[in-house]
């Protein structure tokens, strides 16, 4: 488990809902992370404020992926994981959007690593990062016209035709 | 010191009755400083010996190629000490790892720049039939963009199976007809991965 | 090739400038050079790289939508092929991960056995890693030694896991079976004879005038540009942050063990070769260490932890036990539900961290895995590392950030 810096954590808490009040939809602690969900329009402001900060010091983005409910109203999240070296403190960020209305702030003005991690979440699910210089597919064929990861894609090759679905329970 | 040490051991000298096995003969005639065989077999015995293999190793079974080269298992005693990178100086394509869509058009490049007499051998699980990955992203088996002459299953083959495979192309490479190439067959063969 | 003529500058406003032609260079993905499938289309101005254009996913295999349709235990062999020179420690990540969701506690003498593990598997990345630098600048020699090092760490994993390359070790909760001693003889004799190996190959090339030459100052990059990157691993030490999942949040017991983290200046290739050369030293320490400590244990039959659901009860459990029976079929069925939850879990793999972020809706396959693989975050900064630099320096500098293409591409 990753140790909780209480007093690093409540500051961030404390410092993030004075700064982004509305915008900041809720927060809670799961298992070893605390997670804060944001309206997707201000998450660059607030990486930016996080890197800023000289309390808290959140300057290494450790991941930055995409995620799908397909039965949420705001079916397409991105998940931040950044990570404060000096506190030794991880928190994770989310960012929700809806299908008609897929764009994310870019987090590439705040770190240069979000670069080929924001295409392979547009490559997996489509989500658009407004102000990315280079938003294309990284992972799979260029021409490819459908967001692999969605929910209502499968898996499986469609080309095989010696694999009998019956014996594979599909 | 030293060399007074090394004078007192027994030295093996070379001589013809030491067990060193060569290579038989083709079948064929011979006489006084004549040898007739079939040259077909010659060239396949010549051949066989000392293929020049491309490896294309992409991903876990290129480092159990690795393996299979370094001195433990050696492949050069098969006479592939001289692996080449190009494809118009290579003999066999050793296709070694997964094969994604991507990379499908580059392999049948690199198959249709090889020079005849060519051979293909698919190591590995997925190079054989797209193994543990039957995703949107990978092509199920290498024969569906290139003809394969011999399968080496396993994920990763062991080296000794590697070994295994290499001898059995080397079986083809020896009883080949040299109008292989030319016939309609192979043409045909040829012909249906949309290679000219 | 073609060459054609892609771009003129016009100096010509400045006062004895020259007009610069640049040549467009594939270097492609299949290359003898690059370890792996990645392909660089390097804009070139003579000999100097001016900028390189990058295309990966030549080897992509969707892990993480496969790992939606399987169970938590069959998710085991995908992690294998991920950094496939160091299996063991994707495996052992991915345990950990798993175990941190069900909150399933391992006993002493199974996290030791897994240091053993991965400190192994680190030592078995970084000969490849350093022979292959070796290779790069000339020295083959260097490369055919260490890897009769890998055969040796090879019969060691095969002794205990049946494999030598993509492991699959190690269950959830600790082992499939308890070491024999045919393993722990041959441990005890590679760690007997494997530091003079070690000291010939670091001979060969060490002091090496023409090695010092062709790797100081080779594809450098500052600290506060790896950090913002997200470099982790020995190329972020090489660059002089001492910054190692084992020692920041420490798991497996790492915190019962004593070594130190090299760390480097300038983060050029010489300073990542030397950090993963003193990283190894520090490996072997470690396996002592635990070698040391499983010894003075009395207990020596525990490997897997008291937890039915997920670790294959007794055999004569099973036949004498209602609870055990059940528990045994719904793990064979694959029916053994994970509590619903959301965890991101690292370790220190031989590139970087290796993080797995695993949401889990309470059912039998996760619900998302996320795999934060090191080597495709800091490949995004190969372009700025061997910018102005030879053709020649920039293939060392791939080959000296260990990028393996099952890591990269996923």
């Amino acid at each position: 488990m990753f140790a909780l810096n209480n007093e690093i954590v409540s500051l961030t808490s404390e410092k993030l809902r004075s700064k982004f009040g509305e915008e900041l939809l809720s927060e809670e602690t799961i298992m070893d992370m605390p997670a804060y969900t944001f309206k997707k329009e201000c998450i660059a402001d607030v990486l930016r404020f996080l890197y800023d900060d000289e309390t808290l010091k959140y300057r290494f983005l450790t991941d930055l992926c995409g995620i799908h409910y397909p039965d949420n109203e705001l079916q397409f999240g991105v998940i931040y994981h950044l990570h404060s070296m000096e506190n030794n403190q991880r928190i994770r960020l989310k960012v929700f959007a809806a299908l008609n209305d897929i764009n994310v702030p870019t987090a590439t003005t705040v770190f240069k690593g979000a670069n080929w991690m924001e295409r392979e979440t547009f490559d997996f699910y489509g989500i658009v990062f407004t102000g990315h210089p280079n938003l294309e597919r990284i992972l799979n064929v260029a021409d490819m016209d459908y967001f692999p990861m969605r929910k209502e894609y499968p898996l499986e090759d469609g080309t095989r035709e010696d694999k009998n679905d019956d014996f594979f329970g599909r | 010191m030293l060399l007074s040490r090394k004078a007192n051991k027994k030295v093996k000298l070379m001589t013809s009755d030491n067990k060193i096995t060569i290579v038989e003969a083709p079948q064929g005639e011979s006489g006084t400083g004549y040898f007739a065989t079939n040259l077909d077999k010659a060239i396949g015995l010549a051949r066989m010996n000392s293929l020049w293999p491309l490896p294309f190793a992409t991903s876990c079974c290129g480092i159990e190629f690795m393996a299979t080269m370094s001195p433990h298992y050696d492949l050069a005693r098969f006479g592939m000490e001289r692996l080449s990178f190009s494809p118009r100086q290579a003999d066999l394509l050793m296709v070694m790892g997964t094969i994604a869509k991507k990379m499908g058009p580059i392999l049948q490049e690199v198959y249709v720049q090889m020079a005849e007499p060519r051979w293909v051998i698919a190591v590995g699980a997925c190079a054989s039939s797209g193994g543990i990955f039957d995703t949107y992203s990978v092509l199920q088996g290498i024969d569906r963009v290139i003809p394969v002459d011999v399968y080496v299953p396993g994920c990763p083959p062991r080296p000794e199976q590697i070994i295994n495979g290499i001898i059995k192309i080397q079986e083809l490479v020896h009883n080949e007809s040299g109008r292989r190439r030319y016939s309609p067959e192979y043409k045909e063969l040829l012909a249906k991965y949309g290679i000219e | 090739m073609k060459e054609k003529l892609q771009n003129k500058i016009d100096t010509s406003d400045i006062a004895g400038a020259e007009v610069h032609e640049f040549v467009t260079l594939n270097v492609g993905p299949t290359h003898p050079a690059t370890h792996g499938v990645f392909q660089n289309v390097m804009t070139m101005d003579g000999e100097y790289i001016v900028d390189a254009k990058q295309t990966i996913g030549y080897i992509h295999r969707a892990f993480e939508k496969i790992a939606e349709r399987r169970a938590y235990y069959q998710i085991l062999p995908l992690t294998d092929r991920l950094n496939y020179c160091s299996s063991p420690i994707n495996n052992m990540g991915w345990h950990m991960t798993v175990e941190k969701l069900l909150g399933i506690e391992i006993p002493k003498r199974v996290q030791y056995m897994r240091v053993i593990i991965m400190e192994l598997a680190r030592i078995a990345d970084h000969n490849v890693c350093n022979s292959v630098v070796g290779v790069d600048t000339g020295a083959l020699t260097g490369f055919t030694y260490m890897f009769q090092e890998r055969e040796k760490i090879y019969e060691i994993f095969e002794e205990i896991c049946g494999s030598r390359l993509t492991t699959s070790i190690g269950r959830i909760g600790g082992f499939e079976r308890n070491w024999g001693d045919r393993a722990w003889t041959k441990l005890r004799a590679f760690m007997k004879s494997h530091p003079a190996r070690l000291k010939e190959f670091e001979a060969l090339l060490t002091r090496n005038r023409i090695f010092l030459d062709r790797t100081i100052d080779v594809g450098p990059i500052s600290a506060e540009q790896a950090l913002n990157y997200g470099f982790t691993g020995p190329n972020l030490r090489a660059a002089g942050v001492d910054y190692d999942v084992r020692v920041a949040n420490p798991y497996c017991s790492y915190e019962d063990f004593d070594f130190i983290v090299p760390v480097g200046t300038h983060g050029d290739t010489h300073d990542r070769f030397s950090v993963r050369e003193a990283e190894m030293w520090e490996s072997m320490s470690i396996i002592n260490q635990a070698i040391a400590k499983l010894d003075a244990m009395e207990d020596k039959s525990t490997f897997n932890a008291d937890s039915d659901e997920f670790v294959l009860p007794a055999k004569e459990k099973v036949y004498n036990n209602m609870e055990a029976l059940i528990f045994h079929f719904k793990q064979v069925m694959g029916e053994t539900a994970v509590p619903p939850g959301e965890i991101y879990s690292a370790v220190e793999g031989a590139n970087g961290e290796l993080g797995f972020y695993v949401v889990s809706d309470g059912g039998r396959t996760p619900y998302r895995v996320h795999f934060r693989r090191p080597c495709f975050i800091y490949y995004q900064a190969y372009p700025e590392m061997i910018k102005g630099s030879l053709l020649s320096d920039a293939i060392i500098t791939m080959s000296s950030m260990n990028v393996i293409a099952g890591e990269l591409d996923a």
